[in-house]
């Protein structure tokens, strides 16, 4: 048998894929297999190999018991109106379709967002334009937690100070 | 400000680069996996536009480049400077880069998601890195409406991105830990605060020529400032780990380090063939002779060029025809004696 890249030399690497029951086979010299690889274009060969990605790990503990999994035949009928993306297919890829996935999913997202992050609320930078509301409400969260440690302190004029503070950013929403 | 190839940085003898990558997304299309090739047009436009007609400033020193016109081995030559992501390259007729005139900064536009930012910096300037590209955000942010939610941040294809969707790594050379072995220690060590290391391609790449990148895993939870100050901590130990490493290797036997080096040089100075292993290796052995003051006539931003240049792609761009496996380490050695001669 000759390589199916070259033509040249003998086919020494033999690649049989079966995906979605359709089987394909691949008959390549060493030579070409190891071009291939160098050249950093991402072979069939290189997908087989490394069947260790994100989606295979998040799979995994997506339907361990108490970690939000549910029952298949409920879960494959929700779709995301945005992007027509089942949950499943998000499991098989490990990418969603668009950003309003999180809100279709989100009650099955966050045991998720937790495994991985050991967190569920963003605390980084806020999109300027578009989150004004947004640093607002986070101000508002921030003073609410001083007012609450003024008061405790017996530090009532400054609880005070915040708490008109509090008013004035409540009126800008 | 150059970029990390040809200029030096803060302890660039063992920190090559800062990296920092932010991920955004636009509200309203799909992401660029299951997007068709008109609205992956439609989305470059957006993104270029918020540079290229919104900023006439920034307009003059940025360009954009769409993959289907290029070549598949001016992508991949691209993905070897570290210009472009494989995934970007990969993701043709999608994809487009807008890069700037010292190739510092990169705006992938529909590599996973919509836009990936990416600052390289020479040296150890993480900080420096983020401003710019937090900056630059900034102004695309002026015009795009970025996907954002209040509690999970900046929404990302992978969950794995969201919160900052931000990826500091820096690139180090680190030869002494690695002969002495305990580079082992520092990769557990690592490992347990977040961290990981990879090879000099990024995900999925192996360590070659002692190059090892090292980067924050968790996105969301933490501020930006936080991820930084964290890498920031933990190169700063490493590279002081390193040193100390080389000072021992100096202490315990000099002549033999000095061999390694001149050897290493003597071999890139007269080789005929080099496979790129090889030639990685031999180059790590000079830089960290250029670093103790062995060797010094070469400078280490040659060095730098030399380790780009090697690269399959990168060489068979300049040679302007296709070359085989073999007929690239006579080129390679050609190309490594001429320029250390």
């Amino acid at each position: 048998m000759i390589c199916q890249i070259c033509h040249k030399r003998p086919a020494t690497v033999h690649i049989t894929k079966i995906i979605n029951g359709v089987k394909t086979e691949m008959h390549i010299c060493e030579q070409c297999a190891k071009e291939k690889e160098e050249l950093g274009i991402k072979s069939d060969m290189s997908n087989f190999i490394t069947p260790f990605s994100f989606s295979n790990i998040l799979e995994g503990f997506m339907d361990f018991p108490g970690l939000g999994a549910v029952p298949r035949e409920v879960h494959e009928e929700i779709r995301c109106p945005g992007c027509g993306i089942s949950y499943d297919d998000f499991k098989k890829t490990g990418l969603f379709g668009c950003s309003q996935c999180y809100d279709t999913f989100r009650d099955r997202l966050e045991p998720i967002i937790k495994r991985i992050h050991g967190n569920t609320q963003h605390t980084g930078k806020v999109p300027k334009r578009s989150g004004g509301i947004i640093r607002l409400k986070r101000d508002i969260e921030g003073l609410k937690y001083e007012l609450k440690k003024a008061v405790e302190n017996e530090e009532y004029e400054k609880a005070a100070q915040i708490r008109d503070r509090i008013k004035e950013l409540n009126n800008e929403k | 400000m150059g970029n990390w190839i040809t200029t030096k940085g803060p302890e660039s003898d063992i920190v090559l680069s800062s990296r920092i990558r932010l991920a955004r997304n636009i509200k309203g299309y799909h992401f660029p996996h299951i997007m068709s090739v008109d609205e992956a047009k439609k989305v470059i436009k957006e993104c270029s536009n918020s540079i290229m007609e919104k900023s006439p400033v920034l307009a003059k020193d940025f360009h954009v480049i769409e993959m289907d016109k290029l070549s598949p081995i001016e992508r991949s030559a691209m993905v070897e400077e570290h210009l472009i992501s494989t995934g970007l390259a990969e993701n043709y007729p999608k994809s487009a880069v807008l890069l700037n005139t010292d190739s510092t900064v990169s705006i992938m536009i529909n590599e996973e998601d919509h836009i990936r930012l990416q600052v390289i910096y020479p040296g150890l300037q993480l900080k420096e890195a983020y401003e710019y590209a937090s900056k630059l955000d900034d102004v695309i942010e002026e015009s795009v409406d970025y996907a954002f939610d209040q509690r999970m941040g900046y929404l990302t294809a992978c969950p794995t991105n969201i919160g900052t969707g931000i990826r500091a790594s820096v690139m180090l050379h680190l030869p002494a830990l690695t002969v002495t072995g305990n580079i082992n220690g520092v990769l557990n060590a690592v490992a347990q605060v977040g961290l990981t290391i990879r090879g000099i391609y990024g995900e999925g790449s192996n360590v070659q020529g002692n190059i090892y990148q090292i980067s924050n895993q968790v996105t969301l939870g933490l501020s930006e400032e936080e991820v930084i100050s964290n890498l920031m901590a933990v190169t700063k130990q490493i590279v002081d780990n390193e040193k100390a490493a080389i000072e021992k290797l100096k202490e315990s036997n000099i002549m033999q380090l000095e061999d390694t080096v001149y050897r290493s040089l003597g071999i890139l100075k007269n080789a005929r063939l080099l496979s790129s292993n090889e030639c990685l290796n031999l180059i790590s052995n000079i830089r960290l002779g250029v670093g103790m003051g062995i060797i010094t006539d070469i400078d280490s931003t040659l060095l730098n060029e030399i380790m780009i240049s090697i690269q399959p792609a990168t060489l068979v761009k300049r040679e302007g025809k296709e070359l085989d496996s073999a007929s690239r380490d006579i080129k390679r050695a050609e190309y490594v004696r001429e320029r250390l001669k």
